[in-house]
C-alpha cells in the first residue's frame, strides 16, 4: 500500500473507525440509546451512497468518463441480493404457512408458494427464469459483482470502442439507465415492475433479532466496505495505472502514443467502479427495505455526479464528502427538520425550497469552487498547485485548467 | 320460428284472409292485457296480419301507451286517447297496459316491416339500425319484401344489410358465398362482425373425426395443442380418466393419514414426490382410492385419439369463402393501418424535431464551444406555463394562443441570455461542468415551477378549430393539433433556415461556429454571437413549449420527459446539422413506433427498445447520421 502517495487514506480509515465505533456506542442496541435506530440507518445508508460516489470519482475525478448512468449499476445490485433477500424470507413464511397442513410440503409446492406470494402482485404464477439462483445466497451475491460488471464491460467495450467521448458519452450512460428502468418497470420481465422488491430489512434467518442490532451490524459492514472501497480505488490511482487514467482524462489523443490502450484502460476502471458501485448497491437496499425502478431514474445518476462535484473530483475523499454532507444535508431539509425561513413578505418552508438551493449551490460550486468543498481542505494542509501562469493542466480541453486547481 | 310463420303470413295472406283489427283485439283482450313472453306470439301474429292499422297500435303497444278504457282499446296520447280501431276521441279514463320487456321485445320484431314502410324517413333509418342492432332470420324476408326505399341513402343501407343479413341467415349456401364475394374490397367493421362468427371452432377429440365434419385443423398433440389441453379434451369427452393432479393426490393422502402413516409411508417422508406416488399406489390397491392413469396410459389415449377444430357453420364453401374475405380484409386493413401509423410516426417526428430543434441549436452551434444545455427540458417547460399564464389573463382562446406564442419566445429567450451570461460563458471549454451547471440550473427551476404552479398539471387549452380530427376513411385519423404541429415544425425548419443562411446573424453564426478566432479577428463578437444563438434556441424551445402543453399535461416535469428523446434526437442527427436533427427526428418517431406495432399497449417496452437500439446505433455512426464536416469537427 503506497499509504506516501496517498497521506489521506490513514486519516480517513482513522476517522472513519471513530465515526463507526461512535455510533456503535450512542445505539440503542449496544450503547447509550442517544442515537435512534432509524439514524444509524440513514448513517449505515449514507456510508453506502459514500463508496457508490468513491465509485464515481474514479471514473470521472480520475479517469475523466462523465458517467450519468452509475446508479443503475448500484441498483442492479440492490436487485441482486434483494432478490435473495425476498426468496428466503418468502420461503420461510410459506414453510411457516405449509408446515399446519398434514402432509409436509414438496420442494416443488414450496416453490409455487413463494412465487405466489411474490409475483402474485403482478399477476404471475412462474418463476421467471432470471429468479433461477434466488435461492442461492452465494450465488446471489457472485451476481450482485457479475450482473452490473458485466453490463458495464459490455457497454463500455461498445461505447469505447467507437470512441464515444465527453458529452456523448454522458447522454449514452444516462440512455443506458433509463433503458433499464423502463425495461424493469414493465411487470411481465420478472421483476415485479413498479412494484420493486420490498421487505428487504427482514433478513432471513434473523427474524428474532430486532433491527437496531441488524442496523448496528449492517453500519460495520457498510463502514467496513467502504473501508475496502477506499483503499482499493486509492490503491488504484496511486500506482502506475493511476497516472495512466489520469493521463487518460487530461489527453486521450497523446495517451496511445506512448503505447497505452486508451479504450482497455478506460473499459477496466469503468467495470471495476461499476463492481464497486453495485456492492454499495448491495448493502444499501436492506438497510432502505425497498427498491423499485424509480431508483435507476437518470436523476439519481446525476446526483451522485452532483456529489462528487461538490465534494471535489479527482480526490477519493472529496467524494466521500460531497456524498455524505449532501445526502445528510437533503434528508434533513426536505425531512421538514430545517426551521423555515420568514423573510416578512414569505415564508421560505424548506421542503419545498431545498432543491432550488441546491440547483443554485451546485452551479455556485461548479462555478467559483471546481475543487468543491475538498478545497476547504487544501487550505487546512496548505495545498498549492504549481504557478503554470494561467495554462491548462493537460492540453485535452476536458483537462482542468490552472483556474480550477487553484480553488 | 314464430316469426318465421309471421312472415310467411304476411306473405302469402291477402289482407282479406286477415281478420280484422277490431276482431282480433277483442278476440285476443286477455291476453293483450296480461301478455306472457311464452304466449304471446300467435296474437302478435295475428295483431300482425290485421292490416295497416294494426301498426300504431303495434308502436303504441310497445311504447306503453296502448290502455283499455272500459272494454275498448285506447291509444293514449299524452292527454287525450282515441279509440285504437276507428281513431275517435275517448274520454273515459283508460287504463294504460304495461308489457314487460320481453313481450316488447316481440312486439318490436313484428313492427320492423311496418317501420320499413314508413313514410317518414327518420322512421325508416331508425328500423335499419334497430335491424343492424339486433339481426334476426325474420328481418331478411322483411327487407327483401319491402320494395325499392325512395331516399337513395336508406335504400343503399338497406341493400347492404340485406347482403349482410343473407350471409347470416340464407338457407342456401350458394346465396351465401354469393353474398361473401359480393362484398369483396370492403372492410367494414359490419362486414367483419358477420364474417367472424362464421369461422368460429370448436375443438372436439375423437377416436376418427367425423365425416362430413367441416375441419378447421387437425391438432398433433404437443405440436398445435398442448399435450395436457388435449387430455383434458379427452377427459372432458369421457375418453380417458382424469389423471390425479398433485393438489388431489395431496387431498387423498391427507383424508388417510393413519397413525402417522399413510398407506405404510411416514408422512414426515411425503415430501419427496415419489414417496407420494409410492403411498398413493399403496391407497389404491387396499382401494381406499381410485387408482390414477399411468403416465403411459396417457400417452396411449393420446396416440389413440384425434384432435381437431372443427367450424360451427357445416359448410366448407361458406367458411372458405369467409376465410379468404377476411384475409382480404386483413391486408387492407394492414395497408390503411399502415398509412395511418406512418401519420402517427410523422407527428411523433415532428414533436421530438420541435422539442430537440433548439436543443440543436445551442448543442450544434455551441457545441464546438463545448456547451450543452441540460436546462433546455426546463425552458420547453416554461414556455408551457407561459402559455398557460398568457390563456389565464386573455380570455379567447385562440387569441391567447396567437399572444403566447410570441411571449413564450421572449421569456425563455430572456432566461436563456441570463443563463448564458451569468452561468455558461464561465465555463467554456470545459463540456462536463457545463453539462453539470445546467443540470443545477434545471432543478432549480423545475422545484421553483413547482413551488409557483403546483403538482397538479395545468390545463392549456387549444382553440376549437385546433380539436377535432383529420381523416380519410375509416381507419385513417390524425388531431388536427397534431397537423398544426407538424406544420410548425416545418415552419421553424424554414425559419431556421433563412436565419442561417440569408442574414447577418446566421452568418456570423456560422464563422464563430467554423472558427471562433478568425471571427473575431474579423470584427466578429463571438460571445455576443455565443449569447444570442443559445438565447435563440431557448426561444424556440419556449414556443415548443406551447405547442407540446396543447397536447401534453403542463406539469414541472414536462420538460425532462422530452430532454432525453431531444439529446437522441440531436446526437442521432448529428451536431451541427439542421438535416441531421430533422433525419434524427424522423428515425426516432418512427423507430418508436414501429416498435410499439410489433409490441403493442406496451409504450415501456417500445421506448425501452428504441433507446438500445440508438445505443447500438451510435456504435457504428458515432457522429450521427449526418456529421460535421471540416475543421470544425475536430475541434
Amino acid at each position: 500500500m503506497r499509504i506516501r502517495k496517498h497521506p489521506s487514506a490513514l486519516v480517513f480509515l482513522a476517522l472513519l473507525a471513530v465515526f463507526t465505533l461512535a455510533m456503535t456506542l450512542m445505539s440503542e442496541a449496544y450503547g447509550s440509546g442517544v442515537v435512534p435506530t432509524s439514524t444509524i440507518k440513514t448513517l449505515g445508508k449514507t456510508l453506502c451512497l459514500a463508496l457508490a460516489a468513491v465509485a464515481m470519482d474514479l471514473v470521472w475525478g480520475y479517469a475523466g468518463i462523465l458517467s450519468l448512468g452509475h446508479m443503475a449499476f448500484f441498483a442492479l445490485g440492490g436487485y441482486m441480493i434483494g432478490m435473495w433477500l425476498m426468496y428466503a424470507r418468502t420461503g420461510e413464511i410459506v414453510a411457516a404457512t405449509l408446515a399446519n397442513s398434514p402432509i409436509p410440503p414438496t420442494t416443488e409446492e414450496l416453490r409455487q408458494g413463494i412465487t405466489g406470494q411474490i409475483f402474485g402482485v403482478v399477476g404471475s404464477a412462474d418463476l421467471p427464469l432470471t429468479w433461477a439462483f434466488a435461492g442461492s445466497l452465494p450465488m446471489q451475491l457472485l451476481l450482485v459483482l457479475a450482473v452490473p460488471g458485466l453490463l458495464a464491460f459490455l457497454f463500455g467495450w461498445l461505447a469505447f470502442r467507437s470512441r464515444v467521448n465527453g458529452v456523448y458519452l454522458s447522454i449514452l450512460t444516462q440512455a443506458m439507465t433509463l433503458a433499464l428502468s423502463l425495461w424493469l418497470f414493465q411487470n411481465d420481465n420478472g421483476f415485479r415492475g413498479n412494484n420493486g422488491l420490498s421487505g428487504l430489512q427482514n433478513m432471513p434467518g434473523l427474524t428474532d433479532v430486532p433491527q437496531s442490532m441488524i442496523s448496528i451490524w449492517f453500519l460495520w459492514a457498510s463502514a467496513l466496505l467502504l473501508a475496502g472501497g477506499y483503499l482499493l480505488a486509492a490503491w488504484l490511482t496511486a500506482g502506475k495505472f493511476g497516472s495512466v487514467i489520469r493521463a487518460i482524462r487530461d489527453d486521450q489523443t497523446r495517451v496511445p502514443f506512448l503505447g497505452y490502450s486508451v479504450e482497455g484502460y478506460k473499459l477496466t476502471v469503468f467495470t471495476i467502479s461499476a463492481t464497486i458501485c453495485a456492492a454499495a448497491g448491495a448493502l444499501y437496499y436492506p438497510q432502505a427495505g425497498i427498491i423499485n425502478p424509480a431508483e435507476l431514474a437518470p436523476i439519481a445518476s446525476i446526483y451522485l455526479a452532483v456529489w462528487v462535484a461538490i465534494g471535489g473530483r479527482g480526490r477519493l475523499y472529496g467524494a466521500v464528502i460531497g456524498a455524505v454532507v449532501v445526502s445528510l444535508l437533503s434528508s434533513w431539509f426536505t425531512g421538514g427538520r430545517a426551521p423555515a425561513l420568514d423573510l416578512g413578505f414569505y415564508r421560505i418552508e424548506w421542503v419545498n425550497w431545498w432543491q432550488v438551493l441546491l440547483g443554485f449551490g451546485f452551479v455556485a460550486v461548479t462555478l467559483f469552487a471546481p475543487r468543491g468543498l475538498s478545497s476547504i481542505i487544501d487550505v487546512i494542509a496548505d495545498l498549492r498547485p504549481p504557478r503554470r501562469r494561467g495554462a491548462d493542466l493537460g492540453p485535452d480541453i476536458s483537462a482542468l485548467r490552472e483556474k480550477e486547481a487553484e480553488a | 320460428m314464430h316469426h318465421f310463420l309471421l312472415t310467411l303470413l304476411l306473405l302469402l295472406a291477402p289482407p282479406a284472409f286477415a281478420q280484422d283489427l277490431a276482431s282480433v283485439l277483442q278476440t285476443h283482450r286477455d291476453q293483450i292485457e296480461r301478455p306472457s313472453r311464452q304466449t304471446i306470439a300467435p296474437v302478435i301474429e295475428a295483431l300482425a296480419g290485421a292490416g295497416p292499422q294494426a301498426g300504431p297500435v303495434l308502436e303504441a303497444w310497445a311504447d306503453r301507451r296502448l290502455g283499455l278504457a272500459g272494454d275498448r282499446f285506447v291509444i293514449v296520447e299524452s292527454d287525450r286517447a282515441t279509440d285504437a280501431v276507428t281513431g275517435a276521441p275517448v274520454a273515459d279514463e283508460a287504463r294504460v297496459l304495461k308489457p314487460n320487456s320481453g313481450v316488447r321485445g316481440l312486439i318490436g320484431t313484428a313492427l320492423v316491416q311496418f317501420q320499413l314502410s314508413d313514410p317518414a324517413t327518420a322512421r325508416r333509418a331508425a328500423a335499419l339500425d334497430a335491424i343492424a342492432r339486433g339481426p334476426d332470420a325474420s328481418h331478411l324476408d322483411a327487407l327483401r319484401e319491402i320494395g325499392a326505399d325512395p331516399d337513395p341513402a336508406i335504400a343503399a343501407r338497406k341493400a347492404r344489410l340485406e347482403r349482410l343479413l343473407t350471409i347470416r341467415f340464407d338457407p342456401d349456401p350458394l346465396a351465401r358465398v354469393a353474398a361473401i364475394d359480393g362484398f369483396s374490397g370492403d372492410t367494414g367493421a359490419d362486414l367483419q362482425a358477420v364474417l367472424n362468427p362464421l369461422l368460429a371452432t370448436t375443438r372436439i377429440a375423437a377416436v376418427t373425426i367425423p365425416d362430413g365434419a367441416n375441419v378447421a385443423a387437425e391438432l398433433t398433440p404437443g405440436d398445435e395443442i398442448a399435450e395436457a389441453d388435449a387430455y383434458r379434451l379427452l377427459v372432458e369427452a369421457g375418453f380417458a380418466p382424469a389423471r390425479l393432479s398433485a393438489a388431489d393426490q395431496k387431498a387423498a393422502l391427507a383424508a388417510h393419514v393413519v397413525n402417522g402413516t399413510v398407506g405404510g409411508v411416514p408422512v414426515a417422508d411425503l415430501s419427496d414426490p415419489a414417496r407420494r406416488d409410492a403411498a398413493h399406489d399403496a391407497l389404491a390397491e387396499t382401494g381406499l382410492v381410485l387408482p390414477a392413469a399411468t403416465a403411459a396410459e396417457a400417452e396411449a389415449a393420446l396416440t389413440s385419439h384425434h384432435f381437431a377444430d372443427i367450424y360451427v357453420e357445416p359448410n366448407a364453401e361458406v367458411t372458405n369463402a369467409a376465410r379468404s374475405a377476411l384475409n382480404a380484409m386483413v391486408v387492407r386493413r394492414g395497408a390503411q393501418q399502415a398509412a395511418d401509423l406512418t401519420l402517427d410516426a410523422l407527428s411523433l417526428a415532428s414533436i421530438y424535431f420541435l422539442a430537440a430543434i433548439g436543443l440543436a441549436i445551442t448543442f450544434g452551434v455551441m457545441g464546438v464551444m463545448g456547451v450543452i444545455n441540460m436546462a433546455h427540458g426546463e425552458f420547453i417547460m416554461m414556455g408551457a406555463y407561459t402559455g398557460y399564464v398568457v390563456q389565464t389573463l386573455i380570455a379567447g382562446r385562440t387569441l391567447s394562443l396567437i399572444v403566447a406564442l410570441p411571449a413564450a419566445f421572449a421569456v425563455t429567450f430572456l432566461a436563456g441570455v441570463v443563463l448564458y451570461r451569468l452561468v455558461i460563458r464561465h465555463l467554456v471549454n470545459r463540456p462536463l461542468e457545463t453539462l453539470l451547471a445546467t443540470f443545477g440550473v434545471s432543478i432549480a427551476l423545475q422545484q421553483i415551477a413547482k413551488n409557483i404552479f403546483g403538482t397538479q398539471a395545468r390545463p392549456l387549452t387549444a382553440p376549437a378549430w385546433l380539436e377535432g380530427s383529420v381523416g380519410f376513411g375509416e381507419i385513417v385519423s390524425i388531431s388536427t393539433i397534431r397537423v398544426a404541429i407538424f406544420v410548425l415544425a416545418l415552419l421553424f425548419l424554414v425559419l431556421f433556415l433563412w436565419i442561417m443562411n440569408r442574414t447577418r446573424l446566421g452568418l456570423e453564426v456560422r464563422a464563430v461556429t467554423q472558427n471562433p478566432g478568425m471571427a473575431a479577428s474579423m470584427g466578429i463578437n463571438p460571445d455576443r454571437i455565443a449569447m444570442m444563438t443559445f438565447g435563440l434556441g431557448s426561444g424556440i424551445a419556449g414556443i415548443a413549449g406551447v405547442a407540446i402543453g396543447l397536447f401534453a399535461k403542463v406539469t414541472s416535469e414536462l420538460g425532462s420527459d422530452y430532454i432525453v428523446q431531444s439529446f437522441m434526437t440531436v446526437v442521432v442527427g448529428g451536431v451541427g446539422n439542421i438535416w441531421g436533427t430533422l433525419a434524427g427526428a424522423a428515425l426516432i418517431g418512427f423507430l418508436q413506433k414501429g416498435i410499439e406495432v410489433m409490441n403493442p399497449g406496451n409504450t415501456l417496452a417500445a421506448q425501452t427498445f428504441m433507446i438500445l437500439l440508438i445505443i447500438i446505433f451510435i456504435q457504428f455512426r458515432p457522429r450521427g447520421i449526418m456529421p460535421t464536416r471540416g475543421r470544425a469537427a475536430e475541434a
